[in-house]
């Protein structure tokens, strides 16, 4: 018998190092594979069953599906979280572009820190209150339409809360702070001499900006957007408490198949749908997200 | 503690490339060896597989006559300097020299008392409370050391520690390296690419190339007798003249070159003894060209030439002398400081023959 | 000149329009929290502390913060744990498939909370087995050991592996090396993925919502409390939780980043 000092051969040396790694690795994938795949495995294939009357028909069939694409009331929920996502996703690079960029070219680099974490404060609220703060601000008797009556603006209080225009507020405050961190990490790593480069090659500001910082910073925004993209698409809470049940989106129309009918099959369809769109938003973004070891 | 290692015709072959071809080398006890060659030579291969993060594709290592060939890094008696020193960056200097002494189960008090003297042999025993970071290259480089004697191993690796240096701490480490060698009376396996770092610390020199040993022996011999071309080149500026042995017996040839014919004794032949026929290759280093036909013992001249260009050195004018024999390359002459040369000037081109190197000529020369 | 100067005022206003944008509805939660009155909306009728004691005395409140620090730093250390050893494999052995192992382990990352919980959802029903907290843990590790994984794994650079096999070399056991070695260089980066779990679980609403049953997280509580609407208590929790945790953020901040950040 070999002990651990001595082994043998070169082969039984690096059999031992692959057990060991094997050990290593293990848990991490067996929860992954058990909490995860499993899951996700199961549920892929209930959403080929379907709920009738009170049973589980366990008969392979597409029928979920179909009656998504036929129902009007399923589908427009997608259709109502692609175009919110979108509207979210744009609205916040938007915003959040020039801040990081203000943050890392005009604020002393002393404050830059500073600068940072105030605007990425708000992030520390719970997720479920940042929401209903905004419900302070946008609801009838709330903030703005308070402010905006005491100063003879309005008459009558807009109805700002339960519309599509809360749940995107509510969205892009989340988001922009988010997107601002993401994108400042991207112009700091910038090397300066990239900039001193262009213009000492005659690029006025703007030429500069449009041909070098920002083809540079692409790969970072792509990522943040990426990300906004995801957490969006598949959230609950905000729509529910800001946009109410108007105009329902995907997860809130899977919640609903939960509670009053619990009907599983249906929602791991229409989970399948959700996951499908976020899919084709990593294919088409796919070549600027990477994830490397340093 | 100290040991003598010896290596039995070890190759190690990484997919299609040889790194190591069944290289054999014995290391006596207490001896500071420097493993000498290009990167890429098999050199630190040879270090690793000495120090157990490398096993051998085939052949055998053993140490204090022990085999060693696949026991792992912790069970061998050898411990490992590396290039980048490998400090732990979160523990305190004595911390770090006192790691291997933890892992022997020693308590904190002992091994700290050893950490502190080994510190102390580096000269950083001020310091143990520091971090690494704190520390400048030479420094690191000190503890590093210290780290990996706390341990008393039998044989020291060392894997290129004075390549991060700059020259000039480079040249004072090397001498503190070797002083320290000599008090604890460790074998020393050092590898290195810089020959003057070589010569300055080795008691033998193993010169690699292309995953073989091209020579092996204490400087001296390495720089003036040696035993190939690759190994002459590699030591020190060198003219290379090719030749070819026009007669033998067993003391002296006589060998026949552009510049003219000369006789060397059978000796200066250090790779094979002369025959006739042979095509060789003769080496002389720059500073073994006199200036004037004075210099002690006999001489064998190569004609004249004329100095193509001069500069001066410090210790030496460096010229380039072309022979007027042949239009063949111009050779490179180390003239004293007190020789006053000029361009145009002719000169003769006279060694000592005991200082020609006659070597078996190769595709190149 | 006088362009510059234009363009700094731009910027300035800028900055200034979109920080009010961002502590808008933060400012509005705090102050109305201290609201003497039942609607925490305009006008501000003075400052009293009741919601906060109508807070600290509503126990299931209480225990609904109890259990969401349990469940963060228990599914947090897991996360961690397991994220460590995977990336440790990863990053120094050649392992076959170590390519589909990375992209299996960051996969959740990509995959809404909403459908991970679903997933398990039904698993647990299938199986019978209970909701409890152990389900809500369980999901979060899932959530976060990929979050671990991929910072830990990014952090295990090749310059460490010379660190290790000096720790190998000086006669240090596998263990050893990973506890006395590993662990302690790559502090900083296991501390970030422990903090950001602690954050992420104790934020968590969804999973935490569909796989709880009677012990509920404090988002969860808090989301029953929104069916009253507006209420001053919930503007209390809420400015608590967002005090404590900007308070924490200020701790570590000052103590543990700011001194690691030098080596």
């Amino acid at each position: 018998m070999a002990d651990a000092g001595t082994l043998r051969s070169a082969t039984a040396l690096e059999d031992a190092d692959r057990r060991k790694a094997w050990g290593f690795v293990a848990p991490a994938l067996l929860w992954t594979l058990a909490f995860f795949v499993v899951p996700f495995a199961f549920m892929a294939a209930m959403s080929l069953w379907k709920r009738e009357g009170r049973d589980l028909v366990r008969i392979w069939n597409f029928d979920n599906y179909v009656r998504f694409f036929s129902e009007n009331a399923l589908f427009q929920g997608l259709v109502n979280s692609l175009e919110i996502t979108v509207i979210v996703t744009v609205i916040s690079v938007l915003l959040a572009y020039p801040l990081a960029w203000i943050i890392a070219e005009r604020v002393p680099k002393r404050l830059q820190r500073l600068a940072l974490i105030l605007a990425i404060l708000p992030f520390w609220t719970s997720y479920v209150v940042r929401s209903y703060s905004w419900l302070l601000v946008l609801s009838k008797n709330g903030v703005i339409n308070q402010m905006f009556m005491s100063i003879g603006l309005i008459s009558e209080p807009l109805e700002l809360a339960s519309t599509r225009t809360a749940t995107v507020i509510g969205f892009v405050h989340f988001f922009v702070m988010l997107l601002t961190l993401t994108i400042y990490s991207n112009l700091i790593q910038l090397s300066p001499n990239y900039r001193r480069a262009a213009a000492d090659l005659g690029a006025n500001a703007f030429q500069t900006f449009w041909h070098v910082v920002l083809p540079l910073t692409l790969p970072g925004i792509m990522t943040g957007a990426f990300l906004t993209f995801v957490l969006c698409i598949g959230d609950y809470v905000t729509p529910q408490i800001l946009g109410g049940n108007n105009e329902l989106v995907l997860p809130q129309i899977i919640m609903l198949q939960l509670g009053r009918r619990a009907d599983f099959p249906m929602a791991a369809a229409l989970s399948i749908v959700l996951m499908l769109a976020v899919t084709f938003a990593y294919v088409a973004c796919a070549r600027w997200l990477k994830i490397e070891r340093a | 503690m100290t040991a003598p290692v010896s290596i039995e015709t070890v190759s190690k072959i990484f997919g299609a490339f040889t790194a190591l071809d069944a290289v054999s080398l014995d290391i006596r006890a207490g001896e500071f060896i420097v493993l000498l060659g290009p990167s890429g030579c098999g050199k630190t291969t040879l270090l690793s597989i000495l120090g157990g993060f490398l096993s051998p594709t085939s052949g055998r290592v053993t140490i204090g006559g022990q085999d060693m060939t696949y026991v792992v890094p912790s069970k061998r008696p050898t411990t490992t300097m590396f290039q980048d020193y490998a400090l732990f960056p979160h523990m305190r200097l004595v911390d770090n020299v006192g790691f291997g002494l933890r892992m022997r189960g020693l308590a904190r008090a002992e091994r700290d008392e050893k950490a502190l003297g080994f510190l102390d042999l580096v000269g950083l025993k001020a310091s143990a409370g520091k971090r690494p970071h704190e520390l400048s290259g030479g420094q690191r480089q000190r503890v590093a050391l210290a780290r990996a004697l706390a341990v008393d191993p039998d044989v020291l690796l060392l894997d290129e520690p004075l390549g991060a240096l700059d020259l000039k701490l480079r040249r004072q480490m090397q001498d503190e390296l070797k002083a320290i060698q000599k008090r604890v009376g460790t074998t020393f396996v050092h590898v290195t690419h810089d020959q003057e770092e070589a010569m300055a610390i080795a008691d033998r020199i193993v010169v690699m190339n292309q995953g073989r040993i091209e020579d092996f022996g204490p400087p001296s011999q390495i720089y003036m007798r040696p035993r190939s071309l690759f190994s002459a080149g590699f030591m020190g500026e060198v003219n290379f003249v090719s030749g070819r042995v026009a007669a033998a017996d067993a003391s002296s040839a006589k060998v026949e070159t552009a510049l003219g014919s000369l006789a060397l004794p059978a000796d200066n032949f250090t790779a094979s003894a002369p025959k006739a026929g042979d095509r060789i290759t003769l080496t002389i280093r720059p500073e073994h060209f006199r200036a004037d036909d004075r210099a002690e013992g006999p001489t064998v001249t190569l004609g004249e030439a004329r100095v193509a260009g001069s500069a001066f050195f410090g210790t030496h004018y460096r010229c380039h002398l072309q022979p007027c024999a042949t239009d063949t390359r111009a050779l490179v002459a180390h003239l004293p400081q007190s020789a006053s040369v000029r361009e145009g000037e002719i000169v003769p081109l006279a060694v000592r023959a005991a200082d020609v190197v006659a070597l078996p000529a190769t595709g190149h020369a | 000149m006088l362009r510059r100067i234009f363009a700094n005022v731009l910027s300035w206003t800028y900055l200034v329009l979109v920080y009010a944008f961002i502590f808008l509805p933060v400012a509005v939660l705090v102050l109305f929290s201290f609201q003497d009155g039942r609607l925490p909306v305009p006008p501000f009728n003075g400052f009293s502390p009741q919601w906060y004691e109508a807070v600290f005395v509503d126990r299931k409140l209480m225990a609904a913060l109890g259990n969401s620090l349990i469940v963060a730093l228990v599914s947090s250390v897991i996360s961690v744990l397991l994220g460590f050893l995977a990336a440790y494999a990863l990053a120094r052995y050649k392992l076959p498939g170590s390519a589909l192992q990375r992209g299996l382990l960051i996969a959740p990352m990509t995959v809404s909370y909403l459908i991970i919980a679903l997933g398990l959802l039904s698993l647990m029903n299938a199986l019978h087995i209970p909701l409890s907290l152990m389900t809500v843990g369980i999901g979060h590790v899932v959530i976060n050991l990929p979050l671990c994984f991929a910072i830990i794994y990014a952090s295990m650079g090749d310059h460490h592996i010379n660190i290790e096999r000096a720790a190998r070399d000086l006669g240090a056991s596998d263990f050893k090396v990973m506890a006395l070695v590993t662990a302690p260089m790559l502090m900083p980066s296991i501390l970030a993925a422990f903090f950001l779990s602690v954050t992420f679980s104790w934020d968590e609403f969804i999973i935490a919502f569909l796989l709880s049953r009677f012990d509920v997280t404090l988002p969860v509580e808090i989301w029953s409390m929104l069916r009253s609407g507006l209420n001053p208590k919930t503007n209390a929790i809420g400015s608590l939780v967002f005090l404590a945790s900007v308070a924490v953020l200020l701790i570590l901040e000052l103590s543990l980043f700011g001194r690691t950040k030098k080596s």
